[in-house]
């Protein structure tokens, strides 16, 4: 018992867990080293990047850093009744800088965001201020209010308080069609302006019908590639693979020159005498076009796993189901369907993500009912230049798909899954 | 009641795979019901094609299989009520052993008491009580192969098919599964079709075997009559030991025959020559070898001692006798002080009836 209790030693003397740390921490430093350039290269390329998309997405520190004194002053103030004189001599004295830098125009553009109306009344101010009309010596509230109306209604000083805190979430709510009202309430954006939440449905919706379309049609190839002889399922396997060693772009031009009015699918069917010569369908520019071109493109996805589960299924297993006296739907469904269930999610999962931050084929084929959520990022990264609510979109996007992988989690179990 | 000898019939089966070559060739064979007969047969020799069969899952090309009388070719495999025992066991991975046991039960509609009262029983009869709940994957070997027979019999086929289920085991536990196997046949009398390359599991376990070699039965006979009397050299090579001595015979007249060697004459027992001038194998169970001879035997000759190999029970002898250097004896260790040493010349003695003249090789 007492041996128990013992330290261990080596016949050197020393503890066995100290020696045998010693032992392996070669090992480990080795095993370290081959991982670091790994490591380097995913926080370099993944997570600083999606760090600085977090912090752009919630940056609000230009106002902050424009107007110090004011809002120093704006602490003491309820928010409720006009603010007192020395959150308007605070105001004044930064406004002053503001106009010596030239950087007036950035707050009118910004202030004008939270509130409509700013824009003239800063430029009247401006103009007052540049012809020294400001007297210091007299109270500075009197005078501003006197500039313009609007600078005596204190919702405009309530939305400049408003812009105080050098983080806002503001971006992340315009991302669901929300924004902060007057009284920092959130509201939402009037019916016929909610533009990213069909977006975001959208995207859900094409998403799951890919998926679901590429697991009917991956199935069956892939228990056809697993059952056929070797020769026949290598020959097979490249015609599966063949789209992933072809350009994205020619793949979805290719759709293009299918799917078109005077494309090829449609003059098949008017040679069939499917349709009317003068009544071809619209094939593209719609949700059609992107289900078939992304169907196409990320079937892969779907076999490659379900193929590498299935081929470990050893045939005698639907064979015993039928020996058994299951039919052969039974046999199917009871033993070998429940077998394919880490390929199944493996592959659905893989499809589903992707089909989620999809852009390029969309935006080709998709026309104006078929583009997804990361074309209106790309929009705002590239024609509006708001980076912030691009980043605030993306990461939006992120969070969904961890969301997704949570509740796969949760149903299946990642355990569970099966990529090869 | 009279037990049907011919509740399995195969009628003039024929099999090929690629239109070029038979792999089953004009197979006739009979199973009487309750019986337990094993397929014995190199790789390659048509005995798992011939199973396959019986089970649904290959059509023969030509001829017609009969289960009970009734033709069975266009029956699928799900209506023929054919047990089957697959070689890796094919246990349903994601079942529990009661859920497994319970399915051929499941699709045949069966109550839930019923299911419980026979998956109970079938479990009792392979000694897995109590395992009702674990996954194969938590079975021993040898469990997941109890599993598998019990599954193949809980649902009470009149025929359970085993395709070379004791493969995967060691030696010991293959030993053992075999006596118990063999047991659960003799206290349900089901019809066994048993398919196997290791003769001794075929011979401890059969009432008869059919031996198989080039897609055709080379013979169909009890284990004993097997081993004792092969009908030709094929079987005699394949079960047990042997030794042969290849010539021509010279002489054949009552029941006995001389074959003129390299080396030498012998005489032997004619079981496929028919006439003076025909090639033929001689083929004599170790066994039946004798050294130094008490009493007179008609064949007698000395050999060289060329290699001693020591078994514990009993001694291989391997001898230069008549020109063939492959000649073994078996001698048991209780026996008298032979002098059995390397290099030694011995004199060697069997009846001509032990010496089988069989087709040439």
């Amino acid at each position: 018992m007492s041996s128990e209790t013992q330290q261990i030693l080596t016949t050197d003397g020393i503890p066995l867990s100290v020696s045998l740390k010693k032992a392996e921490r070669k090992n480990k430093i080795k095993a370290f080293l081959l991982v670091v350039p790994l490591l380097l290269f995913l926080i370099i390329t993944y997570i600083l990047p999606i760090g600085d998309m977090f912090m752009r997405s919630i940056d609000d520190k230009m106002v902050t850093n424009m107007l110090p004194k004011t809002f120093t002053a704006m602490e003491k103030w309820d928010g409720k009744e006009m603010p007192p004189e020395e959150v308007f001599a605070g105001f004044y004295s930064d406004f002053k800088i503001l106009v010596q830098n030239k950087e007036h125009g950035k707050l009118a553009q910004r202030l004008n965001k939270e509130k409509n109306g700013f824009n003239s009344i800063i430029k009247k101010l401006f103009r007052q201020v540049q012809r020294n009309k400001i007297d210091e010596g007299q109270s500075i509230k009197e005078q501003i209010m006197k500039v313009h109306k609007r600078w005596r209604d204190v919702e405009y000083w309530q939305a400049i308080k408003r812009t105080a805190p050098p983080y806002t979430t503001a971006k992340y709510l315009k991302g669901m069609d929300m924004y902060y009202g007057p009284d920092g309430n959130i509201m939402q954006v009037e019916e016929d302006r909610r533009i990213h939440r069909i977006l975001w449905l959208r995207t859900l919706e094409i998403a799951f019908f890919v998926t679901l379309f590429s697991f009917l049609m991956g199935y069956p190839i892939a228990h056809l590639l697993a059952t056929l002889p070797m020769k026949y399922s290598n020959l097979l396997m490249i015609c599966v693979l063949l789209p992933f060693w072809t350009s994205l772009l020619v793949r979805t031009a290719s759709w293009m020159i299918l799917l078109q009015q005077q494309g090829i699918v449609n003059d098949f069917f008017v040679m069939i005498g499917l349709v009317a010569d003068d009544n071809r369908p619209e094939m593209m520019y719609n949700k059609v076009g992107t289900y078939v071109a992304m169907t196409q493109i990320l079937l892969p996805f779907m076999v490659l796993p379900l193929y590498s589960v299935m081929k470990t299924i050893s045939p005698s297993l639907m064979r015993a189901g039928k020996s058994l006296g299951g039919t052969p739907f039974i046999a199917f469904w009871k033993i070998y369907f429940p077998l394919t269930i880490p390929g199944i999610g493996a592959g659905c999962l893989l499809v589903f993500i992707l089909a989620i931050g999809y852009y390029i084929t969309p935006a080709l084929v998709g026309g104006a009912s078929g583009t997804l959520i990361s074309n209106q990022i790309a929009y705002h990264m590239k024609t509006t230049l708001d980076w912030s609510f691009a980043s605030a979109m993306g990461l939006m996007l992120l969070t969904g798909v961890l969301v997704v992988y949570w509740v796969y989690n949760k149903l299946v179990g990642v355990d569970n899954i099966k990529l090869g | 009641m009279s037990k049907n000898q011919e509740f399995v019939k195969f009628d003039k089966v024929d099999k090929s795979y690629d239109g070029k070559v038979l792999v089953v060739k004009d197979l006739n064979l009979d199973i009487a019901e309750g019986e337990f007969i094993t397929m014995l047969g190199p790789s390659g020799s048509g005995k798992t094609t011939c199973l396959m069969m019986l089970a649904g899952f290959e059509t023969p090309t030509n001829g017609e299989i009969y289960l009970d009388a009734n033709p069975i070719s266009n029956i699928p495999p799900h209506k023929r009520g054919i047990g089957m025992v697959f070689q890796n066991y094919a246990l349903f991975p994601h079942m529990t052993v009661y859920e497994n046991l319970a399915f051929p039960l499941k699709v045949r509609k069966i109550s839930k008491d019923d299911i419980d009262k026979k998956v109970d029983k079938a479990l009792s009869m392979v000694s897995l009580s109590g395992f009702e709940n674990r996954m194969p994957a938590q079975l021993s070997g040898g469990q997941q192969q109890r599993v598998a027979v019990a599954r193949a019999l809980v649902f009470d086929p009149a025929v359970v098919l085993m395709d070379e289920p004791l493969g995967a085991l060691d030696k010991n536990l293959r030993e053992s599964m075999q006596y118990e196997i063999k047991h659960i046949h003799e206290s349900i009398g089901v019809t066994v079709v048993y398919v196997t390359h290791d003769q001794s599991e075929a011979l401890t376990m059969s009432n008869r075997i059919a031996v198989f070699n080039d897609g055709k039965v080379q013979q169909l006979s009890s284990p004993d009559k097997l081993y004792e009397e092969p009908v030709n050299s094929f079987v005699a090579e394949f079960i047990g030991e042997n030794n042969t001595f290849g010539g021509e015979v010279v002489d054949l007249s009552n029941g006995s025959c001389k074959v003129k060697l390299s080396h030498g004459e012998i005489l032997a027992n004619p079981i496929s020559v028919k006439s003076k001038g025909e090639r033929t194998t001689v083929s004599i169970r170790p066994e039946r070898a004798l050294i130094n001879p008490e009493n007179k035997m008609d064949n007698n000759h000395a050999g060289t001692i060329e290699e001693v190999i020591y078994h514990g029970d009993h001694t291989r002898v391997r001898l230069n006798l008549l020109g063939n250097s492959e000649f073994i004896l078996k001698v048991p260790n209780s026996s008298k002080n032979l002098d059995i040493k390397l290099g030694n010349k011995i004199n060697i003695g069997w009846n001509s009836q032990d010496a089988r003249a069989l087709d040439p090789k």
